[in-house]
């Protein structure tokens, strides 16, 4: 028996959440003494699958290379994942709870008649996780009685693996192009700041920004000066002040970085869901009472439009 | 084109739930229940699809207990034309829902079928990928546009970083995200023509589904509490405090 883990990557690079999705299978392999296999699906994804090989833990590197995997629309890499689970028995099949990977992995479990596990956050044994529920206010355990066990990994919840690993990679077999869907087209937001799910650094800004304009014109200085990532609470997007993939929170991205700046934030539940587990939280808000002063290390209360180039300033 | 959508009665999103003492769950006496906000947007888009004539009918699906009926009125009230309920007492998990679903859908041949992104109280964020999965049918998960015509469903999703466009051929899957619209209210009349619109109750054995839950709850916890710092005067004395204390910059 072995576990497969599904990589995050854009054929390029790996991304980070795939190292923490490999630390969860090697918990889950301690209780097993398997063997974890990175599956690598897409189209000219060489340096992905040698990014993938340094994975510490990872025994085999799988590579399914072809043209109907560019997009990896969720149609077909399901389809892949189905047929080698059901051809080498895995037991379990893990991948990073990403955009990616929500999108493709309930395909995998009704396709092999199992329930998903989804964004574990703890393993407490070969078939029993906790995951979060209601918005993080409550934490579940629960066992498994399915043959196979799909289940979704939240980064937050276990360190990333290292990178010193050599493991062999193997070419596989493309499986069927379905033909379900076609691709039209992407349109990435262009930043050189680090990644929000993966940055150590995070400066939010919430309704109290006011507006679009406001939000970069004050939090981009002191984003700059942090080498910070930006991020945005729920109601500062459905303000329109900036894109969805800004959002942090339980309809958002789940982020634990070192240091966490809540500007203008009042602290609703769903927010805190997605920024509670960070290390340190500063909370600038004008309103003494705000909620986000409830979980903040450090509360500055204050016009953040004052407040704000002031710290930038004073940051040097 | 028929539309399915499919609502899911949960815990209001205001509401800050508690955990039982006894480890089981949580408690939901005497909570305020709502339709899972991603739903609304799911029946709000069927909708506007029916009023710009590319839809021809939308029947709104719930499964569980009978007091999804509510759900279901605010539903039509919202402007679906009929509902379906099946009905049953077991804790239904999402591949259980997905089956009910997939037997309903195929008495209805609704030519989309539209899901929110995610319930608000499991927060798995399942049902709607395992439908399409047993269907065989395309997807396009976390929408915030979508554009229907020619036996095509061009979509718009939010993806890490960004967006993509997918286009599908029909029938398909669509689960909202918060951007694709923004709900209307009910009105007072409508919530009262809500209430002579058919709703049919089925049982999950009419459909020939197993619905036995896979995974057990063995318990049920509060998460560790973050407690309260300090307030800090000024900016000087946070910058200091980050330095030299936290020492995180």
């Amino acid at each position: 028996m072995a576990i497969l883990v599904i990589a995050e990557h854009d054929n390029a690079s790996l991304k980070a959440a795939t190292l923490n999705a490999v630390a969860a299978a090697t918990k889950i392999a301690a209780h097993l003494s398997a063997d974890i296999h990175l599956l690598v699906v897409g189209q000219n994804c060489a340096a992905a699958a040698q990014a993938a090989a340094k994975a510490e833990g990872v025994a085999k590197v799988l590579v399914a290379d072809a043209a109907h995997y560019a997009d990896q629309t969720a149609e077909n890499v399901a389809a892949l994942v189905v047929s080698l689970t059901n051809a080498a028995g895995y037991s379990h099949i893990l991948t990073a709870a990403t955009a990616n990977g929500k999108n493709m992995l309930p395909r995998v479990a009704a396709l092999l008649d199992v329930a998903q596990i989804s964004e574990i956050v703890a393993v407490e044994s070969a078939d029993t996780f906790v995951r979060p529920i209601y918005a993080g206010n409550a934490l579940s355990t629960v066992k498994s009685a399915d043959a196979v066990k799909v289940i979704s990994v939240r980064s937050t919840g276990f360190d990333a693996v290292g990178q010193g690993g050599s493991a062999a990679v193997e070419n596989i077999a493309a499986g069927p192009d379905l033909g379900l869907t076609s691709f039209v087209g992407r349109e990435l937001t262009k930043s050189e700041r680090p990644e929000l799910a993966a940055a150590k650094i995070i400066v939010s800004g919430g309704r109290g920004m006011g507006s679009g304009e406001n939000y970069h014109k004050l939090l981009e200085p002191l984003a700059d000066k942090l080498g910070a990532a930006l991020g945005a609470s729920r109601a500062a997007v459905d303000a329109g002040f900036v894109p969805n993939d800004y959002q942090v929170g339980q309809t958002g991205k789940i982020v634990a970085p070192q240091l966490y700046f809540a500007i203008g934030i009042s602290g609703a539940i769903q927010h805190l869901a997605g920024m509670k587990d960070s290390k340190v939280i500063v909370a600038i808000n004008k309103d003494a009472d705000a909620p986000i002063f409830q979980v903040a290390d450090y509360g500055l209360v204050a016009d953040l439009f004052q407040a704000v180039p002031e710290l930038v300033a004073e940051l040097g | 084109m028929k539309i399915l959508v499919a609502v899911k009665r949960v815990v209001d999103y205001n509401v800050k739930v508690r955990v039982k003492s006894d480890g089981t769950g949580v408690d939901l006496a005497n909570v305020k229940m709502s339709m899972n906000p991603f739903d609304e947007i799911a029946i709000e888009e069927a909708v506007r699809l029916k009023e710009a004539g590319i839809a021809t009918e939308v029947i709104a699906v719930s499964c569980g207990l009978a007091a999804c009926q509510e759900t279901l009125r605010t539903a039509m009230a919202l402007g679906a034309d009929r509902a379906v309920l099946v009905e049953t007492d077991v804790e239904l998990q999402p591949l259980a829902v997905a089956k009910l679903i997939k037997a309903v859908a195929e008495k209805e041949t609704p030519q989309l079928v539209i899901f929110g992104k995610q319930a608000i109280d499991d927060d798995a964020n399942q049902t709607g990928q395992m439908f399409a999965a047993l269907m065989g049918w395309p997807q396009a998960t976390f929408a915030s546009k979508l554009v229907v015509s020619e036996g095509r469903a061009n979509v718009t999703r939010e993806v890490d970083g960004g967006g993509e466009t997918l286009a599908l051929k029909l029938p398909a899957v669509v689960t909202t995200d918060l951007r694709l619209n923004e709900p209307r209210y009910a009105t007072l009349p409508n919530i009262m023509k809500a209430k002579k619109k058919p709703l049919e109750t089925l049982k999950p054995v009419d459909l020939g589904v197993d619905v036995t839950p896979r995974l057990t709850t063995l318990k049920v916890v509060e998460p560790a509490k973050r407690s309260a710092g300090v307030k800090v005067a000024d900016v000087k004395t946070l910058v200091e405090k980050l330095k030299n204390e936290a020492k995180v910059i």
